[in-house]
């Protein structure tokens, strides 16, 4: 154990610990930006920063080891200063207008500032020109952009496609596809791993839910909801509901109370995703010595993609299933536009999915079994909940 | 009103005058690998501001530059940016009415042409050719790249044996190093920015001199498991030995072929003991050698008629050629094959395998400027010579010696005569050479970036000489190996950067005899590359790793500070023998000097990407 001090009081935390995550143990918070544990631990924002009594220069919190004897001061004045100097030197490269951005309310940059009572700006705004491909499910807004790295760490370590990169020198370094390529021609998985850990909304997923509200518009249209289990069972946060409150009866209320004419679950066709792959294996099964196993399932468009560009020559023992939200696309528009006795281009399909590769592999071309598109459009959490809201409907009152 | 006034410093004025040392130290330690276009840019702001003002070129054509520039690093400018920006700094350059505006204007051409395709890169894609990357100054400095922050911090936090290891991942020769090394990663030291470069191979030194001995591996240790492929090394020094090394740990046999008695090189047979004692070399050579299956056939030159190339590459897997260079320049004036007369390679050669001519009594004069010239001056004062004088063509600043090895030869009382040029060997009756004549020079223009001289009209000069030793440079022995189908030009071997030879497949080449005449760390680093791509061309991929963790940082106050000097024996003791000059640090004197680093592996952009590298 480490015996130390932070302001004043005295604490006692594991070896190794970090000043942010020993004041955090005794309930000090400690503003942080660009920290991201085990992963982002580079000390760029500075905004952590604390002081170390005797010594004359202030320390990231986040990424230095607490010492035996080491007396912190995380609020004396030259911490305080430096914090709020440096929160303000990041809004002077940061678009905030905050009533147009999708992660306000869930925005750290936002939150730190707020929490620090910044309320006024005394430096020059200097946002780059940049330019970006809107037609991509995964969208940068380089003027939003806080040059954390979060995002090249995470596609660098954990998901390993190295999408992201440093890119430009000097006072212009930014981040950018690497090599400076477009990103439909790099090898972006869209996982949406990037996304999730950007701390500002530098980088999002394209929103969709505008073409749903005007096919809602359209009165010849039979709207057709097909939600995922993932989905069905997270829906309910960001609506502050409960648990309990959030149940899949209460989901499909809500989608009808928006337009939709027929709301389905997708479990059922990830169970003929399943019985598909299964019936193939046994097949390939029978002439094993044709066949290269393990044979790896196809169920999800990121992986897919992945083995694809990372690991091509293991593209032959994929399933040839497709997946569970194709599955149903083709089926709601050959077989149930059969029942219903419509053409397949009446129906406009909406799948709810809990991830941004959905949405790439719904606009692959072959998808289409029926002659038109079988899934028009693929909506996120986050979207299905701007469109509850949008829609005005108050998801505490419906059963 | 006074008629004159002493001029007085302001404070306003020395705090300038301070600040522009401070930027001529940043300047020095400017990291590598940065947009040459922002350096022009920010180059021209400075000197935009040092304008009189008076002429339009200077006053209003400077910060219409910076525009432009500033124009493609917004990524807003194309090809005609560029031809705008020649145009106006070529009317800069020749229409500025003094220095200041015409020499800025000149830089600026300058980088059109040095980095002209990092202009085309920014017009046409809006930034840079190759993306920068922060590397660790020292590391990125160090041809073998050894991660020297990672053993500064375990020289400073006691651990001798760790530090010794941890070079060794990169540098096979540690010792060597400490004492020889020309230390190219102190140059960008970044510790430059705030004092002074630090003392690296200072605390080499005292590792080395505080590790004991150093076993290759660790009990219960081993390299890699036998692949059994023969790899042949032609030459057995620093670059020769570095990649048998490595290959020994990759699991490969390697035989070395060395033409002397002895392996070492230059090291033995160039380098006097009195900068690098021999036992320290022959230690660590031994040690070297039990990497792995290593096998040492002395006294057999490779290439002739006994031993033809051909016959290697039919016998072993892969072939490294590091034969170095070892032939004598030449003088080319009447006389020079007069007794007496004696080249670098011959004296220094003599010394390395213990036979010490006797100098007592003779005056001997060496020509050259260079560190091998230095080396043979200090050494004739040592074989106890009456006197010694060292003549040289160009001045004492021109000199490619390092400035510490020019300035210990003069200490120790060899006397330096610049601007002189060999003009005939005066020749007795005997046979023996009685004097060097020199013709006198004068300095000159600027040739190729160095001050060139030429004749000044003045008398020649005579130097009485009984010795007269030639230390203008060494060429290589690569005759056989052209003959055996290698493509040689200016005598070097032609390799890739792979250090492949083009045409035949499983030959390697590298160090001073691809090079020419250059340091033992680039040797060593030829090593290093010549292993890891013979272990792929045989179909491997050993990994050399760490074989040590490295304390974190403790943050702790870095107020300026000197840097601390080596110490040296007095000269009226070291000039009698041959035995070390150096002397290391104190313990205090490490302790404050390992405090210095700023650790970069840590700060700044080490903690994202480029810190260390765990394997190669
Ligand atoms: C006097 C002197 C002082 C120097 N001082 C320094 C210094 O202070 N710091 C520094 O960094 N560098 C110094 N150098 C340079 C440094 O020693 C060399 O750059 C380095 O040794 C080159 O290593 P190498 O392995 O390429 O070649 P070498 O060290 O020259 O080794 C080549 C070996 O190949 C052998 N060989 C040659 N031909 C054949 C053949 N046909 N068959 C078999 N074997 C062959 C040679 O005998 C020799 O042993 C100095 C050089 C000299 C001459
Ligand atoms: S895009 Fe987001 S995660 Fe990536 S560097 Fe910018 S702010 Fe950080
Ligand atoms: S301060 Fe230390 S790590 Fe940085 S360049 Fe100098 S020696 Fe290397
Ligand atoms: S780490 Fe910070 S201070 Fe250091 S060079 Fe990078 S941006 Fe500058
Ligand atoms: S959170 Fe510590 S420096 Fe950014």
């Amino acid at each position: 154990m480490v015996n130390a001090k932070i302001n004043g009081k005295d604490i006692q935390v594991p070896e190794n610990t970090t000043i942010l995550e020993a004041a955090k143990l005794n309930h000090i918070k400690i503003p942080h930006l660009c920290y991201l544990k085990g992963v982002n631990e580079i000390g760029a924002c500075r905004v952590c920063v604390v002081e170390i009594e005797g010594q004359d220069r202030l320390v990231s919190s986040c990424n230095t080891v607490l010492q035996e004897g080491m007396s912190v001061l995380t609020n004396s004045p030259k911490a305080r200063q430096a914090r709020r100097v440096n929160v303000e030197l990041i809004l002077s490269q940061h678009n905030a207008r905050c009533a147009e951005c999708v992660r306000s309310g869930n925005c750290e940059l936002q939150t730190t500032a707020n929490d620090l009572g910044i309320n006024s700006f005394p430096y020059h705004k200097d946002l780059p020109a940049f330019d970006w491909n809107k037609e991509f499910p995964l969208i940068r807004d380089a003027q939003k952009c806080i040059k954390c790295m979060r995002c090249v760490q995470v596609c660098d370590e954990i998901q390993a496609m190295h999408v992201w990169d440093v890119s430009r020198t000097g006072s212009r370094t930014t981040v950018d596809v690497t090599g400076g390529k477009d990103i439909t021609e790099a090898d972006c998985t869209v996982c949406g791993q990037c996304i999730t850990h950007c701390p500002v909304g530098a980088l999002t997923v394209r929103d969709d839910t505008q073409k749903v509200r005007d096919a809602f518009a359209d009165k010849d249209k039979i709207m057709i909801a097909s939600v995922a289990p993932a989905v069905r069972t997270s829906w309910g946060e960001q609506l502050g509901l409960t648990h309990d409150e959030a149940s899949a009866n209460r989901l499909a209320t809500a989608l009808r109370a928006a337009g939709f004419d027929y709301v389905f679950d997708t479990d059922f066709s990830a169970d003929l995703t399943i019985m598909e792959e299964a019936s193939e294996f046994v097949e390939k099964l029978k002439n094993a010595g044709k066949n290269k196993f393990p044979m790896f399932t196809s169920c999800c468009p990121g992986w897919v993609r992945f083995v694809k560009m990372v690991f091509p020559d293991l593209v032959p023992q994929l399933s040839s299933a497709k997946s569970p939200q194709q599955m149903f696309g083709a089926i709601i528009k050959t077989w149930y536009a059969q029942i219903l006795g419509v053409e397949p281009e009446k129906i406009y399909h909406v799948s709810f999915m809990p991830c941004t590769a959905k949405k790439y592999e719904c606009d692959v071309s072959c998808m289409d079994s029926s002659g038109a598109r079988d899934v028009d459009v693929v909506l996120t959490v986050r979207e299905l909940g701007r469109l509850i809201r949008s829609e005005g409907i108050d998801v505490t009152a419906l059963e | 009103m006074s008629r004159l006034s002493i001029m007085n410093e302001t404070k306003a004025q020395a705090t300038a005058d301070s600040l522009y040392k401070d930027l001529e130290r940043r300047v020095t330690g400017a990291p590598p690998g940065l947009c040459p276009l922002d350096l022009a840019s920010s180059f021209l702001k400075l000197c935009a501001s040092q304008t009189c003002g008076k002429c339009v070129p200077c006053r209003v054509g400077l910060p219409q530059l910076t525009n432009l520039i500033e124009d493609l690093l917004d990524g807003k400018g194309d090809m005609k940016t560029v031809d705008l920006i020649e145009k106006t700094a070529e009317t800069i350059s020749s229409s500025a009415d003094c220095a200041i505006g015409y020499e800025a204007a000149n830089m600026v051409l300058k980088g059109l042409k040095g980095f002209r395709d990092d202009y085309v890169a920014h017009a046409k894609t809006g930034h840079c050719a190759a993306e920068g990357f922060h590397a660790v100054p020292c590391v990125s400095l160090c041809p073998a790249h050894v991660d020297i922050p990672g053993y500064i911090a375990l020289v400073n936090a006691g651990r001798y044996a760790d530090a010794v290891r941890l070079i060794r991942k990169d540098n096979p020769f540690p010792s060597v190093c400490a004492m020889v090394c020309e230390h190219p990663c102190e140059n960008k030291c970044r510790r430059r920015m705030v004092d002074d470069a630090l003392n690296i191979r200072g605390l080499k030194l005292y590792a080395i001199d505080h590790s004991g001995h150093v076993p290759v591996y660790r009990d219960g240790e081993k390299g890699a498991e036998a692949t059994g492929k023969k790899v042949a090394v032609i030459g057995g020094g620093p670059a020769g030995v570095s990649a048998a090394y490595y290959l020994a740990q990759m699991g490969h046999s390697v035989e070395i072929f060395e033409q002397r008695k002895r392996l070492g090189g230059m090291l033995r047979y160039g380098i006097p003991s009195y900068r690098l004692p021999r036992e320290v070399l022959d230690a660590e050579i031994n040690t070297l050698l039990t990497a792995g299956d290593i096998k040492v056939h002395t006294e057999i030159s490779i290439g002739g008629a006994d031993y033809p190339l051909k016959k290697l590459n039919e016998e072993f897997d892969a072939v490294f050629i590091a034969i170095g260079a070892h032939t004598d320049k030449t003088l080319k004036i009447p006389g020079e094959d007069a007794e007496g007369v004696m080249s670098a390679v011959e004296l220094l050669r003599r010394i390395g395998d213990y036979d010490y001519p006797d100098f007592s009594g003779k005056k001997v004069v060496v020509v050259g400027g260079g560190n091998v010239a230095m080396d043979c001056a200090r050494s004739s004062l040592r074989l106890k010579a009456d006197k010694v004088t060292l003549a040289y063509r160009r001045r004492k600043d021109d000199m490619t010696a390092l400035a510490e090895e020019v300035e210990a030869t003069e200490v120790e009382g060899c006397e330096i005569l610049e601007l002189a040029a060999p003009l005939k060997v005066e020749v007795g009756a005997d046979g023996k050479a009685k004097a060097l004549w020199v013709k006198q020079q004068m300095i000159s223009n600027i040739k190729g970036g160095r001050p060139a001289p030429k004749d000044a009209t003045a008398d020649p000069i005579r130097l009485e000489a009984d010795i007269i030793v030639v230390a203008i440079g060494q060429g290589i022995d690569s005759y056989n190996f052209e003959q055996a189908g290698i493509a040689v030009k200016w005598g070097c071997i032609q390799a890739l950067d792979s250090e492949e030879i083009a045409n035949m497949p499983g030959v390697f080449s590298g160090g001073d005899c691809v090079s020419g005449p250059a340091t033992v760390i680039r040797a060593i680093a030829a090593g290093k590359v010549a292993a890891a791509n013979i272990d792929e061309y045989l179909g491997y991929h050993h990994p050399i790793e760490m074989p040590t963790d490295v304390p974190e940082p403790v943050p702790h106050n870095r107020p300026a500070c000197g840097r601390v000097k080596m110490r040296e024996r007095p000269i009226d003791e070291r000039i009698h023998d041959f035995n070390l000059v150096e002397k290391g640090m104190t313990e205090e004197e490490m302790l404050q000097e390992s405090n210095r680093c700023l650790r970069c592996d840590y700060y700044g952009f080490g903690k994202f990407r480029g810190g260390r590298e765990f394997r190669w």
